[in-house]
């Protein structure tokens, strides 16, 4: 017997699970999120052995993990490595310089400098100028000492990667096997500014990424659990921890997917909105084809323009711990009590009116002491109700493509604050271990490969060129650990490119995922 | 009176042009960043209107060429418009006074001031289009069916191409089109200036100042917490044609452009009703049901429903929440002359221009 455990740190709660080969829940434990976050996943761990003395747990064979290490380090710009960035793309991009538009205190935070070179290329693979190596070499020089960890972009880099990678090794030469590299064709997508920034981002979180896996094996060596370790990443699928440690960018995003996909597995749909309701906060997201949609525009982290891959989520103030107060008339939110809740609560003794208070004053929850809520006005409570009702109705309606009702998954500590009838759904599932479902699409995430690129037609036809992407993206999914049997694409997209004549160049971009190979 | 634009009005004329640009002119950000960089490098982005220029002034349109995807890797030297200026200068032994956009909507109203400002000169309040459109030969200073002569074109590697007596606009647009792909897929363009005088006659007027009010109008209603679209259509003398939901988007590749249908059903005054766009890089026609109630040039405008800023053909996506926007074209879009350039013909559409009122 194999088994898997799935660990995700949410706002308020860190939460494990043990599944076994049949991806059937033997074991949980919920406990609060720290600060550290290291010391929290150890607690998490701790209790889940202790509550479960006959657990084996010489058979947990792989452990997965959703952290909020790296978001919370670019977020309070702490334990960031210091950055220096070549970037290959003189003349033709010298209008805009890298860092730009960057928040001060994050790019003092990195020391982030700078060094265009001569380079890069055309939409079409051409080579727009030679690479200036010369530069680059004076480049690594001056940045010998004073950098942690090296980026590189370069112009038009998705189609022929080639400039960056020679870039990247002659740095290598010069500042020794230690230094980690990040290249951007690995990291974003056709977009210059966006896909550099999310380089830079991702070399200053190496040390960051370290430190979480280093605590994720520490905590498990522990308990003498031998396992192979994953990160989920943004996408709702794992990668290995050496590639997590390269990649620590796309794991910023993963808490919302986790219960986006841990939605799907316990209930076994596929297509359905998803309500994430937590302490604070509601996510809303929508779960296509078992993934969870993923959003079209430029992302936003921490104050930086990015382009890579996260849910497309709306997210509303209602959750667990969300005050209620009819003072200037009914106010729901967005102050919430969060993790305080078992303290400030009416239901557990405290002062402060919420809507897990209203929940129970409803009969539709039972926790805490529902004498403590005896006392609200019934039409109160039902006005509330309508009040959360409306907000949640609202949300799902927005993200849905269809005007056709479509099935709501519950999940999330908070969600017995959601009314259960709710309009424009097929069907309202909680389904059992609702309150637990990020740990367990921690634990039953795939490994996943994606490629996009700008495909020259002037060689290949369109077919091949998508022929060519889908290997390519399978290829990655079982470098990521994806047992290849069961590698399929899940997405391909196509943009050609407008004003340029037919068939000389499309944007086309495949993802596939498959099983653990186990 | 001239006026010197700050940071904040670049954010508003970029939201603006944005809404102006119909869907198209490509994706703002780059544009108004590069023209934020002026601003910080300690030079002015100064607008003047034709007004309070001399009539034998010389104003040279320029724009950029090119795939709005390419524009997304290669973000240019910088200085391509200046250098335009400069060769135009030395080309024809004339000393050029401003320069004029030839669209308004995305990078391309911000080309001409980057220009203008690492020369000391000003920017025309004034474009060649009042919206934005896919071809060199839309341009209303060229309806007359001259094509300006000469024209410059110039890329980062500081290549210069000088085309003389193309002809007829849409010839140039053909011959320019192809040079611009083998630059690698975006270029640089100046055209012959024009003399103030005549362009009193042919260019839009103040439609950067309309784009800033479009702008400010979308950034004020967010800071009352009003409603932008009511906003929008105030200053613009816009009327909300439908808003809903976007429930499908078909996108075909032909002949160098983006052709495709947007389909939405309708929300809120507009409940159970179908609704489509077709599109050619830039909104074209809009039905309710088989009927049309909106045809180019009219401008056909798509923002969010709920911020009113403005959604681009390339990141319409199904299940957005959209309010479309007809805005009357500019009298000089609609005369015969002019609607043999950009009118429904000039797309390739069966169909003949009706303006915005009678559809209502």
């Amino acid at each position: 017997m194999k088994l898997r455990l799935g660990i995700d740190v949410g706002g308020t709660n860190t939460d494990a699970v043990i599944l076994d080969e049949k991806a059937t829940l033997i074991a949980r434990f919920k406990s609060p999120t720290t600060s550290d976050v290291s010391s929290g996943i150890r607690n998490a761990l701790n209790g889940l052995v202790q509550n479960n003395p006959d657990l084996d747990l010489s058979a947990i064979k792989f452990a997965m993990l959703g952290t909020t290490h790296c978001t919370n380090a670019v977020l309070e710009r702490r334990n960031l490595n210091k950055v220096g960035l070549v970037r290959v793309g003189a003349p033709s991009t010298l209008a805009i310089k890298p860092f730009v538009e960057w928040p001060d205190d994050l790019r003092e935070a990195i020391d982030g400098r700078y060094v265009i070179v001569e380079g890069g290329f055309e939409y079409d693979g051409q080579e727009t100028r030679p690479l200036d190596e010369a530069a680059v070499r004076a480049a690594a020089e001056s940045f010998r000492g004073k950098v942690e960890s090296v980026a590189v972009s370069g112009a038009f880099s998705p189609v022929d990667p080639s400039h960056e990678q020679r870039a990247g090794a002659i740095l290598r030469e010069v500042l020794g096997d230690e230094i980690p590299i990040t290249y951007s064709y690995e990291i974003g997508s056709v977009g210059l500014i966006e896909r550099e920034n999310a380089a830079i981002l991702n070399a200053a979180l190496v040390n960051a990424a370290k430190v979480a896996a280093g605590g994720f094996q520490e905590a498990l060596a522990a308990h003498g659990i031998d396992a192979r370790l994953f990160f989920s990443q943004n996408d709702g699928t794992l990668m290995a921890l050496e590639y997590a440690i390269r990649y620590p960018i796309l794991t910023v995003a993963s808490g919302p997917t986790n219960s986006i996909r841990g939605a799907a597995f316990l209930s076994g749909l596929q297509d359905a909105i998803v309500v994430d309701v937590g302490g604070t906060s509601t996510d809303v997201g929508i779960l296509v084809k078992g993934f969870p949609r993923e959003s079209s525009i430029a992302v936003d982290v921490a104050g930086v323009r990015t382009n890579f891959r996260t849910p497309d989520l709306l997210s509303i103030a209602v959750g667990g711990g969300t005050r209620v107060t009819n003072d200037n008339g009914l106010q729901i939110g967005p102050a919430s009590v969060g993790y305080r809740l078992l303290t400030e609560g009416l239901i557990f003794g405290g002062n402060t009116l919420t809507l897990s208070d209203i929940a129970v004053a409803d009969k539709r929850a039972s926790f805490g002491d529902p004498s403590k809520v005896a006392h609200l006005d019934a039409d109160f409570v039902k006005q509330v109700t309508e009040e959360v009702r409306r907000m949640c109705e609202d949300a799902v309606d927005r993200v849905k493509t269809s005007a056709a009702p479509m099935p709501i998954i519950l999940v999330g500590g908070g969600s017995v604050v959601i009314p259960q009838d709710l309009a424009g759904a097929s069907q309202v599932i909680r389904p059992e271990n609702y309150d637990v479902a990020n740990a367990i699409g921690a634990a039953i995430a795939q490994c996943s490969g994606e490629i996009e690129r700008v495909f020259s037609l002037q060689e290949m036809t369109r077919d091949q060129a998508i022929e060519l992407a889908k290997k390519l993206a399978i290829q990655e999914a079982v470098q990521a650990g994806a047992d290849e049997s069961t590698v399929q694409i899940i997405d391909i997209q196509e943009v050609p490119l407008a004003y340029l004549p037919t068939n000389s160049a499309t944007r086309i971009r495949v993802r596939a995922a498959g099983d653990l190979a186990i | 009176m001239s006026w010197k634009l700050t940071r904040d009005d670049i954010e508003r004329i970029s939201i603006g042009a944005g809404i102006l640009g119909t869907g198209g002119g490509g994706n703002p950000y780059r544009g108004k960043v590069k023209a934020a960089l002026e601003l910080a490098a300690g030079r002015t982005i100064e607008i003047v209107s034709l007004d309070e220029l001399p009539d034998d002034a010389l104003v040279m349109p320029i724009g950029g060429m090119g795939a709005p995807t390419v524009g997304l890797e290669k973000l240019q030297r910088g200085d391509e418009g200046s250098r335009l200026v400069q060769m135009m200068e030395e080309l024809l032994g004339v000393k050029i006074a401003a320069t004029i956009p030839i669209e308004v909507g995305g990078g391309n109203s911000f080309a001409p001031m980057i220009a203008a400002a690492q020369l000391g000169l000003p920017t025309v309040d004034a474009d060649g289009m009042g919206r934005a459109f896919p071809e060199w030969s839309m341009i209303s200073f060229y309806f007359d069916g001259v094509a300006p002569s000469p024209i410059i074109m110039t890329d980062p590697l500081d290549r210069k191409i000088v085309l003389e007596n193309a002809g007829h606009p849409r010839q140039l647009e053909r011959i320019a089109r192809a040079m611009c792909v083998q630059m690698g897929g975006s270029a640089h363009i100046g055209d012959r200036p024009i003399p103030v005088k005549r362009l009193r006659e042919v260019a839009i007027p103040n439609t950067l100042t309309l784009a800033y009010k479009i702008g400010d109008a979308v950034m004020g209603a967010h800071e009352k917490g009003s409603s932008p679209i009511e906003a929008i259509c105030g200053v613009s003398g816009g009327t909300v044609l439908f808003s809903g939901k976007i429930t499908d988007i078909d996108r075909r590749f032909e002949r160098g452009y983006n052709f495709g249908c947007v389909r939405m059903l309708g929300s809120d005054a507009y409940q159970g009703q179908e609704a489509s766009i077709d599109l050619q890089n830039e909104f074209l026609i809009f039905r309710i049901g088989d009927k049309v109630k909106a045809i180019v040039p009219d401008l056909i405008t798509m923002v969010d429903s709920e911020r009113g800023l403005p959604i681009t053909t390339e990141v319409v996506r199904y299940g957005l929440r959209v309010t479309l926007i007809g805005i009357p074209a500019p009298k000089q879009l609609t005369t015969p002359q002019a609607l043999e350039a950009v009118g429904p013909a000039a797309f390739g559409y069966d169909l003949p221009y009706m303006p915005l009122e009678t559809l209502l």
